[in-house]
This record gives C-alpha cells, sequence and structure tokens, in this order.
C-alpha cells in the first residue's frame, strides 16, 4: 500500500463499503444557514388489530407532506394499513437520567404479578 | 440531592459499558462517550451518503431499460436506494445532528462515501453486477450492523436489509438471463464481472492489520466482525454463485484451501482504491457535481413548500 497512514484510517464499516472514520468532522449541531423543515416521528400500524408503532423519524414542511413522506418511506411494501404522523418538538418524554426514580413504584410491587400468588396444583383453569 | 449522589463521569461510562457488554442497546438519549458519538455520527452519515450517492451510477439506466418490467424493477430499486438513505439520516439525526448539516459537509467534500458508486456503468449488465456483487458484498456488511450496540442503526439496518435481499436476486436474475441469451450478452456480463468483482472486494476497506479503528468499535459493539473476515465471507459466498452463473472470477490466484476450508484469493489494487477515495476515482468529481446540482436545484422547492405551510398555518389561524 503506497499510503500507509491513510489506509489506517479506513474501515468498511462504512455498511455500503469503505469510508473513512478518522479526521472526518461530524457536524457540531449548529443550526444550518438553510432553515429546515420540522422533524416529525411516524408510527405505523401493520396490520388491522395491532397497535401503531414508531417505526422512523422524517423531515416536512407540514402535516400533510408528514403523511405522503411517511408513506413513501416506511411503506413501500405493504408495512402498513395506518400511519401516524406527529411534530417531534410535541413528544414529552421520561428523561433516562431518571429511569430509576421514575419506574421506582412499580419496583417493589410483586403482588401485582400473578405469579405471587401460590394456587394448588389441582384447581383446573387458572 | 447531594454532592455524593450526582453521577460522575466514571460512573456513567460504567454504566454504558455495562449496558453494551449485556448486550443490550444504546439508545438516542442515554449517556455515551463522545468517542463513540462521534464515531457513529461519520459512519451513519457516510453510510447514508453512499445510498444517496448510490442512486447515481444505476440512475444512468432508467431511461435506457431494455424493457418495462426491467425498468418497473430499477425505478424500484433505486427509489430503495433514497429510502435506505433517508433511514440512516433519520438514525444520524438522534445523535444530536441535522441532516442539513450533513448534506452540507458531503457537498464540501468534508465527509465521504463508498468508493464503489465512483465507478461508471457502461452496460445494462452492470446494474446486474451491481445487484449482485456490490450489494451482496454490502449485505456481507450490513447484516451484523442489525446487531450494532446503537438501537437506532440497528433498527435502520432491518429495514435496509430486508430491501437489500431483493436487489441482490434481482441483480442475479438480470445476469443469469443475459447468460441464457446470445453469445454477445454473455460477453456483456463477462466483461462487467471483470470490471467490478476487485472494487467489490475493495467494498470491506484495507485488510485488518492496517485497520486499527476496528478494535475500538469492535469494544463498543458498533462493529462484529472485521474487514477480512466479512471479505472471505464474501469470497466464499459468491464463488458457487459466480459457477452456477457460468462466469469466470477474474482472480488467477483463487481457490479452495482444503486446510482452512475457505478460498484463497489474491489482493485487490489498494493503491486504487486510496486515489478513489482521496477524490480521484473515475467519477468522484461527476458524482459530486451532480448532488451539488441536485442539492440547489432543489432548493426552490424546499422555500416554496416551507412558504405554503406557513400560509396555510396564517390561514387557519
Amino acid at each position: 500500500m503506497s499510503d500507509q497512514s491513510t489506509g489506517s484510517e479506513l474501515s468498511a464499516e462504512g455498511g455500503h463499503g469503505a469510508v473513512p472514520l478518522k479526521d472526518v468532522p461530524t457536524g457540531e449541531g449548529v443550526t444550518p444557514l438553510e432553515p429546515e423543515w420540522p422533524l416529525y416521528e411516524v408510527f405505523v400500524r401493520g396490520k388491522r388489530g395491532l397497535n401503531h408503532v414508531h417505526v422512523g423519524s422524517l423531515h416536512a414542511a407540514d402535516d400533510r407532506m408528514a403523511l405522503l413522506h411517511a408513506r413513501d418511506v416506511y411503506t413501500r411494501r405493504n408495512e402498513g394499513v395506518s400511519i401516524w404522523v406527529v411534530r417531534a418538538d410535541a413528544i414529552t418524554a421520561s428523561s433516562p437520567d431518571e429511569k430509576d426514580p421514575m419506574f421506582a413504584p412499580s419496583g417493589d410491587k410483586v403482588y401485582r404479578h400473578p405469579t405471587f400468588y401460590d394456587i394448588p396444583d389441582n384447581v383446573p383453569h387458572m | 440531592m447531594t454532592l455524593t449522589e450526582t453521577p460522575t463521569e466514571r460512573d456513567l461510562e460504567a454504566g454504558f459499558e455495562a449496558t453494551v457488554a449485556r448486550n443490550e442497546r444504546i439508545e438516542p438519549r442515554d449517556w455515551m462517550p463522545e468517542g463513540y458519538r462521534k464515531t457513529l455520527v461519520r459512519q451513519i452519515a457516510q453510510h447514508a451518503h453512499s445510498e444517496i450517492i448510490g442512486m447515481q451510477p444505476e440512475g444512468n439506466w432508467i431511461g435506457r431499460a431494455p424493457s418495462l418490467r426491467r425498468k418497473a424493477i430499477l425505478l424500484a430499486k433505486v427509489q430503495d436506494e433514497a429510502g435506505h438513505g433517508l433511514y440512516l439520516y433519520s438514525a444520524a439525526e438522534t445523535l444530536g445532528v441535522s441532516r442539513l448539516e450533513l448534506t452540507e459537509l458531503l457537498i464540501a467534500g468534508k465527509q465521504k462515501y463508498s468508493s464503489i458508486f465512483n465507478y461508471p456503468t457502461l452496460s445494462y449488465a452492470d446494474v446486474g453486477t451491481i445487484g449482485w456483487l456490490v450489494d451482496g458484498a454490502a449485505i456481507c456488511n450490513q447484516v451484523p450492523l442489525c446487531r450494532t450496540s446503537y438501537g437506532p442503526y440497528g433498527r435502520a439496518m432491518i429495514r435496509v436489509c430486508k430491501e437489500e435481499s431483493f436487489h441482490q436476486r434481482q441483480g442475479y436474475e438480470l445476469l443469469a438471463t443475459m447468460m441464457r441469451g446470445t453469445e454477445e450478452q454473455r460477453a456483456m456480463v463477462q466483461e462487467s464481472v471483470d470490471r467490478f468483482w476487485w472494487p467489490a472486494l475493495m467494498m470491506f476497506g484495507p485488510p485488518d492489520d492496517a485497520s486499527p479503528n476496528t478494535a475500538q468499535s469492535m469494544a463498543w459493539g458498533i462493529k462484529r466482525h472485521t474487514n477480512d473476515e466479512l471479505r472471505q465471507k464474501f469470497v466464499d459466498m459468491s464463488v458457487p454463485q459466480a459457477e452456477a452463473l457460468g462466469v469466470t472470477l477474474p482472480d488467477p490466484e483463487l481457490r479452495w484451501n482444503e486446510e482452512r476450508g475457505h478460498h484463497d484469493f489474491g489482493q485487490p489494487d489498494w493503491d486504487e482504491f486510496m486515489e478513489g477515495v482521496k477524490g480521484n476515482g473515475p467519477c468522484n468529481a461527476q458524482r459530486m457535481a451532480h448532488r451539488r446540482r441536485a442539492h440547489e436545484d432543489g432548493a426552490w422547492v424546499r422555500e416554496a413548500a416551507t412558504a405554503y405551510a406557513a400560509r396555510q398555518r396564517a390561514v387557519s389561524a
């Protein structure tokens, strides 16, 4: 190899072929000059009888465009019968830092589970 | 809360490492080491760029497809590549960068895309060869990434892999159809395979002894196999496929090694590979110019849609 130093900065983990991973800027998280369309989260109902499930996100200028883009990006192969889109900034989420205190109330209540109760083996259908 | 209860950086890092060690996924709002985040952004962004630039070599043939059936298949395939790019940009955005910022880094030439897309597509057989070998190589890289430690990336890869299987099979079927055709068509297939075999092997990146990054990425669970492991797997898979097709793979060193239980094979021209990465491949300038033009030509559409949305909001308010 003619250039060992550059060669050492390359890896195949680009998925579609080797790309350099060192000395490549990652972006600063700064707002670009051109205003970007808002981010929407997309939920798809796979078939009747199932809940809508989060499948990803996309950018769109408005709600209707978000629905059409969601159809084209996330349901090209009959993946869904119904789509919800919601502006990402309209979602309120629990904080991962509060994981323990947030879910602590359910942690010590084993009596909420059916397996907490001993039922004799000769009792059927329970 | 007292000071002692605030988790220190070391506590957070221990928690992160324990999650990765348990083979559980890291999710967007979890604490993560800055190096992990940056490695992921580079990897996912450049993977996304590869999908988007990857529309060009095959898009070249949509208007000249030999039949309506082939045209519909090729359109669907190129549309999938756009979709793959969008899934991946969406995963990258969960790491605190915007898609537009990443697009600007690509157009400025600061972030890269896979060198495989810098080779020209000279005949319709190339559409088949790209599906068979290039997408076949991508599948080898991408299937392990479905279990990558970063949740949004793994989920995007699961969707990509499902669709990639269609890409590979349509390509192989196209070549098989041509191989049943005239002598001239068989020669076109062989010529195309001769051109793409070595670049396909290069897709796995330089040999392991020249890729020290792999160790860190494997420890973080971002990567699951080394470049050489994946390349070997690809060669072993491709040899019987080539035989069934009736083409010769252009490597005089290629032979079965009973002892290793794998095929031995020659090394690609890594100087050619490095030239491509530096921007001196056959089509680098053309691909970048096309991408830049598409972005700039689309600016008025993005502006008009934004203005329309603002007006609709004002009317309904």
